[in-house]
């Protein structure tokens, strides 16, 4: 390289500047694509109707409504086991366990964890929920299959958030003569809240597009009810999805597009409520 | 006196045992998984040898003459994974090189947001992209490609671990000590040799721990390879006809009518136990790779 004279030299790099740049905004590029051609395909079947019907095997009278139900009612009920759970460990794990080789093994055990195949969190959900605690297809199993499959993430950004807290908060807050507990539930979880809110509006919006541990659990693919408890059968978007878009109808194709619709305006709802929280709180201690 | 401070000694106790119970939740969950994959793939391999499963080239599992050879449900996986890591690495890395080296702050705060939009796109939603919009593609470019075919699920689960590689490769590439950069531009390099000759090389370790990490996250991939790659296991490399990963063959069998507790029905717990052993193994590489990188800068 050495050797070569300069013009080449420069020549190339300004090439490798543009490969790369060209490189980086190609990802924008394919998710302008992804969104353009859902919306095109999908926008004919979004109304109202496609809202409230049920699932149908004519596709002009085929729905979500099952569907948009069920997955608010699995998502509560992941919410409700997962978020409790979740922020507990964390505040275990980072303000009360001393480090030793014990806290080694469980950094590595959840980090272990948040790369374990969504499939095989389905195969746990299938033996302990479905079959040994006889819960059957229902809103509970899939809900503490999907608090399992979360976990790991909503504790680790907990922890992240923790760790962000200065320590001499909790320093001020010990040298007044608070206990531990005290000090972390009045000082540090307020101060880590909008972190740990962020992480679980990010885990949440991962368990919402989650098929295929539903699948694996054996979540019904037509539900022409809304579930009206948690031992109900049910059925989710995603699922919903998958089922229209394996079939090989272009209606089918289409109305799945319509679903999707669905599911990335929930996610972007979810999104611009972390956004706003992150920046919020960016702008409270800079 | 005595009795509020026996009180508040009381509830912190108690406090504390009702955080340690949250933590165990996830080791119980790690426990479990590896519990019921041993006793299911268990029953499996009562009736097929291990060797037999592990070195057979035939999977005929749900029709006669039945035949357990998982080699071609694998074969169907690392064809993803090859096709995967032929987009997603040096795109990822490109992305990274682009978003550490030459982006401003502001492009950054552009381009970071997108690249997180598109790591949180559901799988199912990739499915759907490559059976319909780039399968059409493919066929348009090249008549021979089928309707399901590996390489139209590659490229999606492409787009899909790019977004990793490139925050996981940007992290890596930050967190080598300018002064090593402003090193080489002192002793008069341009900026590609300093990224190719300095920065990359002073990164490996973390990049590496990155690729792994984002090839088993192609492993375990499953909806979109249901969709899009077909569900035909054969032993083939060639990226324009169907094959099966081990991951669609497990939603095939829990979305059809086999019968649970038969053999057939069992192949899907000694399917996930392998599955488990090998991305486990691939993030553990991970993240000793990661840890050795740490070590040198931080």
């Amino acid at each position: 390289m050495i050797s070569r004279s300069l013009t080449y030299r420069y020549w190339f790099a300004r090439i490798f500047h543009g490969f790369c740049f060209v490189v980086a905004w190609a990802g924008v590029v394919i998710l302008g694509i992804l969104l353009f051609h859902v919306t095109c395909e999908g926008i004919q079947w979004f109304d109202l109707q496609f809202l409230s019907n049920f699932p149908s095997r004519f596709p002009e009278k085929a729905g979500i409504h099952s569907a948009l139900f069920g997955t608010l009612w699995l998502m509560g009920f992941t919410a409700l086991f997962s978020v409790p759970i979740g922020i507990g460990s964390g505040l275990y794990l980072e303000e009360f366990m001393h480090k030793n080789r014990f806290s080694r093994f469980i950094d590595l055990n959840i980090s272990n964890l948040a790369g374990v195949p969504s499939i095989v969190y389905g195969m746990l959900g299938l033996v302990i929920f479905v079959r040994w605690f006889g819960l059957e297809q229902s809103v509970l199993a899939g809900s503490m299959t999907m608090s399992l499959l979360i976990l790991p993430v909503i504790i680790i950004s907990t922890r992240e958030a923790l760790r962000s807290v200065p320590n001499t908060i909790r320093q001020a807050a010990f040298a007044l003569g608070t206990t531990r507990w005290q000090t972390t539930y009045a000082h540090v979880l307020p101060a880590a809240l909008p972190g740990i809110l962020t992480g679980i509006i990010l885990a949440l919006s991962r368990a919402i597009g989650e098929t295929a541990p539903l699948v694996m659990i054996g979540a019904l693919t037509y539900v022409a009810f809304t579930p009206e408890g948690p031992m109900d059968d049910f059925t989710a978007l995603p699922i919903q999805i998958f089922n229209w878009a394996s079939r090989p109808q272009q209606e089918f194709h289409e109305l799945a597009a319509a679903g999707i619709l669905v599911l990335l305006l929930a996610l972007l709802m979810m999104n611009s409520i972390a956004v706003y929280i992150r920046h919020k709180s960016e702008k409270r201690n800079p | 006196m005595f009795q509020r401070k026996w009180a508040k000694h009381w509830r912190e106790e108690s406090v504390k045992a009702g955080l340690f119970l949250c933590a165990t939740v996830s080791v119980l969950t790690t426990f479990a998984i590896v519990w019921i994959l041993i006793r299911e793939a268990g029953v499996f391999f009562q009736d097929v040898a291990v060797s037999d499963f592990l070195f057979g080239t035939q999977w005929t599992p749900l029709f006669d003459p039945r035949s357990f050879g998982v080699l071609p449900l694998v074969c169907g996986t690392f064809l993803i994974v090859a096709g995967t890591a032929l987009i997603a690495l040096p795109a990822g890395l490109a992305t990274s090189i682009y978003l550490s080296e030459y982006a401003s702050s502001q492009t950054r705060s552009i381009l970071k947001p997108v690249l997180e939009v598109l790591a949180g796109i559901p799988t199912v939603v990739y499915g759907y992209f490559a059976l319909t919009f780039v399968t059409p593609l493919l066929r348009a470019v090249f008549p021979e490609v089928q309707i399901f075919n590996a390489a139209s699920a590659s490229i999606v689960v492409g787009i899909m671990v790019l977004p990793m590689v490139a925050s996981l490769c940007d992290d890596t590439l930050r967190a080598v000590p300018a002064s090593l950069r402003q090193g080489a531009y002192a002793v008069g390099a341009t900026p590609v040799e300093v990224t190719l000759g300095v920065v990359i090389p002073s990164s490996l370790s973390g990049i590496m721990a990155a690729f792994v990490l984002a090839l088993s996250r192609a492993i375990g991939e499953t909806m979109a390879v249901t969709l899009a790659a077909g569900a035909t296991p054969k032993m083939t490399m060639d990226p324009f006809v169907g094959i099966q990963t081990m991951t669609a063959y497990i939603v095939q069998v829990s979305l059809g009518d086999t019968p649970a507790g038969g053999i057939a029905y069992q192949t899907i717990f000694a399917v996930s136990a392998l599955l488990f052993v090998i991305t486990l193994t691939m993030n553990i590489f991970s993240s000793h790779l990661l840890r050795k990188f740490r070590e040198v800068y931080e």
